[in-house]
Parts: structure tokens; C-alpha cells; sequence
């Protein structure tokens, strides 16, 4: 017998862990005459087994997504420092009260008289993200952010074929995310891109110069991938509005303003927010998201139906909505986000918001000064809830800024976002978020700090990291480029070495 | 790196060379070292109209996709069929067997808008 390596080091999928037969669950017996399917459904409609399925035992089951879930790393592990991302923590009373059974088992076919309670809590968020937007009025209904972009973007589309002309182009600057351009192909509108000045700001001369007739909209993302709030913002906006433009916000980086600035009193005209980053409701493959839209008074007659309502002394919903853009999401949205961004909102108060917008910046702000012995830093604007170095320094010894984001992982991190924005060359971009402690932080500016120093003692063991994980470097391009995409059984009865 | 003078440059890193009222379009070392490893081109169909400064198709690497521009207007009488197969022979030989499309040219005069290999050569020296 060979002896081998726990299965924990290799975990085989469930399929091709079962034996026939083997089953985690017990049924009582039958307490009516048993009935012969084949007699009863025809035998066309009968089949005796599936094909691979996995028959596992109840303790299988368990052991093997528990170990799984060993392999992952999560922000109730540690830092998180995904720039762009806002990987704050999902504080556990928002599990608390979305876990009440009247909000948890809440039907959307429920009676309205049956469903006042869960049209409150929309109610409520709705008024929350208004007043910390500073606009007038919200819809729950898109998914995610992505998908609130594409909703501001048909709204405006909406408003101004109703003035009789929806134009032609989205103006778009270059430190923009790539969900921008996509989102204006879509909603029918070609993108010019506009440069930003040496600061990271949009430049207000080009903007005036390339604002005609034909622009609908600027989509701007403020404070900006750089981590810098552009201060011209009015001034945008300004010119925008003179030639009847609209301003459009991409709201992923709203976590460095709530409580401070609303973009409603700078002259923007319709955002998203995202919920899972700004308001705290679980991220990425933990659960669906959130992207409400907020709009200026000129596009609520456009949002998608229902809206809410408030009668003499309950809530309804309102179809009759002749101008609004159609539905956009089955239902009112992600209810149960809603109830958790309700619930962080709640807890934390007016002050408690804006508390944590100061301690956001304040990280990484720490972060920035601690690091900048250490890393370029091509844009020296102040900057707010994220800090964007170069690898220039480290890319003159071989090692760019992907090897040391590897390398980050043998030091019991996540890695930063690797090589966005791309108008900075091999960018590292940090956000830490209000989460995380001074202590956390230090750990982390020491882990940097200490590959800098590798980069220059030993970069060879900064680019073949990691070294300390279950799978050693693995290949990107290969896989990029000759992806393997289906899983295939091992062949019965072989013994495969592990 | 030196950037062969057979052919007119872009702005964007595209290059074309002119054989009669045929351009061979491709791009540059530099736009190849800039991406990293290209995983995946995105090119016209045959007959496809192009217009310079357009969008041809895209390039996507590890890190990011890219828009091509079109450095000429016309159609595409041929695409390069390695790179469907290859996408790295467009990191090892952008110049030469990594070329992207051949396009009829409708508009021969357009070249003249483009740089020569010595300016795009000051080009990318001063961008980097």
C-alpha cells in the first residue's frame, strides 16, 4: 500500500468520491400503497440511475466543503486589499436582522397588506441613499453595479429622446473602468475617451473643446481610480449641463465621500452605488450585490416600475409609470441586500458613516506614507480611500508588480489589484478600507516593505512566489490561452498516483 | 529596439506597410512589451470596412484588453490566421509574422497622417 499525502492536500470533486448506493439521508417508510413508476409513468419517463452522481455519505458532504472552504482566504481572515474593490467587512448584525423570519421568508407574490414591514425597509434605504447622495430619488432594482451603470445610462438615454434627440456619444476619461465603455456600447451610444492631466483630474479645456451636441453624457468616477477626488467636479459638470449633457457617476468609490460630499450638490445628475462595497453587504462569490441608482428630480419619471408609494397610512406599489424604462430586474431587487446595506446604515448613524469614510482615507493614507520610501508613486495628487504605487523601481531588477503580489501571498495576505488603472505603469492599488486596525496595517506595510527589500537582496524568490501555498505558481498565459474548460471522469478502476 | 522603415506609424502603436493599394497592418514592439503576453486577437472579417482611427478589433493580454485602431480606411482582403492558434507569435515577431490584417487601401493618401519609423521611434522614447 502506498501511503499518501492527506486528502486535504488533494481534494478529489465529490463525483469522484462516492460508491454506489452510499446515501446521507433516511426516508420513512412509505404510509400509502407503493406504485410501480414504470406501471404509472410509461417507462420512457423512468430512469433507474444518474449517471455520476455523487452518492456520499452526510459527514462527505461536510468534510469535503469544509475543506474547500480551508483553501480560501476571506476578510474574516484578514486584510483584503483589493483596490477598486472596497473589501470591507460584513458586519454580522446585518446577517442578524436579514435573518428574521418575516424578512427571510418574505415572498414577492406575498399580498401587499402581508409585505408593509419588508416595503419599509425599501422605503427606508430608499431615503437613506437619496439623503447621502444628495439626490431625489432611488431604485433598488439592479442587480449589481454593472448593471446600475446600464440602467443610469438608458435613464439618460430615456430623457433625452423625450427632449427629442437621445445623441450619440458618452464621454468617458481614461483612468475609467472597463465596465464604463462597455455600458455605453450597450445602451446604443459610441465612447470618446478624454485624457486626464498630470494631477489625475479630468482636463477642463479638452472637456470644453470636445462637449457638442452629439455627447449625452460624461460618465465620471469621482473620486477617481487614482484615489483622487477631482475637485473640478462642478466645473464638469458645468460644462456638461451648458450644451444640455448630462453627468453620470460611477459610484464604486462612494465609501470616500458618504457623509462628507454628495454628488447631488456637485452637479451630478443620475449614479449607482454599490452596495456590496460601500455598504458593507457581503462581495463577489459571497452573495448577490446591489446597485441602486439615485437621480436628480428630471429622471424619476424614467426609473423602472413599480415605485413605491405612499398611501394615507400603508405602502403600495406603483405600476402606472408610462415614461420609466421598463423593469429591469425580476421583483424589487436583491431583497436581502437590501435589508443588510439598511442595517449597516442603521447601526452606524450619520456619524458613524462618516467616521468610517475618515478612517478609510485615513488607511490608506498611512499606507501611502509608509510605503512611499519603498514604491513609485507616478500620481502625487493627495489622495483619499486608495493609493496607486508603480512597480518602476522593482520592474528595473525584474520583478513586477505580479510577483509581488504573489510574494504577499506568503505572508498571509490577499494580493492588492494588480496593473489597474492602466494608465499607471505596473500599478499596485491598495485600499484598505475603515476595517482594518493599526495593527493590521503595520503587518501589512511590514510585508511590503520586507519584499522591497527581497526584490533587491533575492528578486528570484520574489518572482517564483508563492512558496507557502497549496499550489505553487500557477500559469496564467497558459491558462489564458489554452484554457481547459470541462471536467472529465478519471477512468474507472485506475489507481491514479496522487 | 529599432522600428523598421519600410513602413508609417501610429499613435496608438499600429503600424502599416504599403505594397501597391495593398497595407499590412500590425503592431509594435512596443504596444507588445507595453500589454505583456497576449492570450487572445480580436480581428475583422474578410470584407470588412475599416476606417482609420477606428476600432479594427482588440488584444487582449493577462493584463487588459486593447483596442486596435485602424491606421488606414479601407477593406480587409485578408487576416492573418496564426494568431487564432498563436497569440504569442504576436510577443515574438509583431513586425514580421504576427501581422494582423491586409486592407485595401480606399484612401492612399491617409499614410501621410502617420509617422515615420525615426519619429515613432522619439515617440515611444518619450512616452516611456
Amino acid at each position: 500500500m502506498k501511503v499518501r499525502s492527506h486528502i486535504t492536500q488533494n481534494e478529489a470533486l465529490l463525483f469522484e468520491m462516492g460508491s454506489p448506493g452510499k446515501v446521507g439521508y433516511q426516508l420513512p417508510s412509505l404510509d400509502v400503497p407503493a406504485v410501480d413508476a414504470v406501471a404509472a409513468l410509461g417507462r420512457e419517463n423512468v430512469r433507474a440511475e444518474i449517471e455520476g452522481f455523487p452518492e456520499v455519505s452526510e459527514v462527505e458532504a461536510i468534510r469535503h466543503f469544509t475543506r474547500l472552504s480551508t483553501w480560501n482566504y476571506a476578510i474574516d481572515l484578514g486584510l483584503y486589499p483589493l483596490g477598486s474593490c472596497t473589501m470591507k467587512y460584513n458586519p454580522r448584525v446585518n446577517e442578524l436582522v436579514a435573518r428574521l423570519d418575516g424578512l427571510a421568508w418574505a415572498h414577492p407574490y406575498q399580498p401587499e397588506a402581508l409585505a408593509q414591514g419588508a416595503m419599509e425597509v425599501m422605503a427606508r434605504l430608499e431615503a437613506a441613499l437619496a439623503e447621502i447622495t444628495g439626490m431625489d430619488a432611488v431604485t433598488l432594482q439592479p442587480a449589481a453595479g454593472a448593471h446600475g451603470e446600464l440602467t443610469g445610462i438608458l435613464l439618460i438615454r430615456a430623457l433625452l429622446e423625450k427632449r427629442g434627440n437621445p445623441r450619440k456619444k458618452i464621454l468617458i476619461p481614461d483612468s475609467a473602468h472597463g465596465t464604463n465603455p462597455a455600458t455605453a456600447a450597450i445602451a446604443g451610444y459610441t465612447v470618446e475617451n478624454i485624457h486626464s492631466t498630470a494631477s489625475g483630474m479630468v482636463d477642463l479645456a479638452e472637456l470644453e473643446r470636445v462637449v457638442d451636441k452629439d455627447v449625452a453624457a460624461l460618465m465620471m468616477t469621482n473620486p477617481n481610480t487614482l484615489g483622487v477626488f477631482d475637485d473640478n467636479m462642478a466645473g464638469v459638470a458645468e460644462i456638461l449641463h451648458k450644451k444640455g449633457a448630462l453627468v453620470y457617476m460611477y459610484g464604486a468609490n462612494m465609501n470616500a465621500l458618504v457623509g462628507i460630499a454628495r454628488p447631488g450638490d456637485f452637479g451630478v445628475d443620475v449614479m449607482h452605488l454599490n452596495l456590496h462595497k460601500t455598504f458593507s453587504t457581503p462581495h463577489g462569490g459571497g452573495g448577490p450585490g446591489g446597485g441602486p441608482v439615485a437621480v436628480k428630480k428630471i429622471l424619476e419619471p424614467f426609473l423602472p416600475a413599480p415605485r413605491m408609494k405612499r398611501l394615507r397610512n400603508r405602502w403600495a406599489f406603483d405600476y402606472k409609470r408610462p415614461r420609466a424604462i421598463g423593469k429591469v430586474r425580476a421583483y424589487y431587487g436583491n431583497f436581502g441586500v437590501i435589508v443588510r446595506a439598511l442595517a449597516y446604515i442603521l447601526a452606524h448613524g450619520g456619524d458613524g458613516l462618516r467616521n468610517a469614510t475618515v478612517d478609510a482615507v485615513l488607511n490608506a493614507n498611512y499606507i501611502r506614507r509608509k510605503l512611499e520610501p519603498f514604491y513609485d508613486l507616478p500620481y502625487t495628487a493627495p489622495n483619499m480611500h486608495e493609493v496607486v504605487f508603480s512597480d518602476d523601481r522593482q520592474a528595473k531588477l525584474g520583478v513586477r508588480t505580479g510577483d509581488i503580489a504573489k510574494r504577499l501571498i506568503d505572508y498571509g495576505f490577499h494580493p492588492y489589484t494588480v496593473s489597474f488603472p492602466l494608465i499607471v505603469h505596473g500599478a499596485l492599488m491598495i485600499e484598505p478600507t475603515e476595517t482594518e486596525s493599526k495593527l493590521e496595517l503595520d503587518l501589512f506595510i511590514e510585508a511590503m516593505t520586507a519584499i522591497a527589500k527581497e526584490v533587491e537582496t533575492d528578486p528570484q524568490l520574489v518572482r517564483s512566489a508563492p512558496h507557502s501555498t497549496r499550489t505553487s505558481k500557477v500559469d496564467e498565459v497558459g491558462a489564458a490561452r489554452r484554457p481547459i474548460l470541462r471536467w472529465k471522469p478519471r477512468e474507472t478502476g485506475s489507481q491514479t498516483a496522487d | 529596439m529599432t522600428y523598421p522603415d519600410d513602413r508609417r506609424y501610429t499613435k496608438e502603436h499600429e503600424w502599416v506597410r504599403v505594397e501597391g493599394d495593398i497595407g499590412t497592418v500590425g503592431i509594435t514592439d512596443h504596444a507588445q512589451h507595453e500589454l505583456g503576453d497576449i492570450v487572445y486577437v480580436d480581428t475583422p472579417k474578410i470584407g470588412a470596412r475599416v476606417d482609420q482611427g477606428k476600432s479594427l478589433g482588440s488584444v487582449e493580454s493577462v493584463k487588459a484588453v486593447s483596442e486596435i485602431y485602424s491606421p488606414v480606411s479601407g477593406e480587409v482582403t485578408e487576416v492573418n490566421g496564426i494568431l487564432a492558434q498563436s497569440p504569442e507569435k504576436l510577443n515574438q515577431d509583431p513586425h514580421g509574422a504576427a501581422w494582423l490584417v491586409k486592407i485595401r487601401l480606399s484612401a492612399a493618401a491617409e499614410i501621410t497622417n502617420l509617422m515615420s519609423a525615426a519619429d515613432y521611434q522619439s515617440y515611444v522614447g518619450a512616452e516611456s
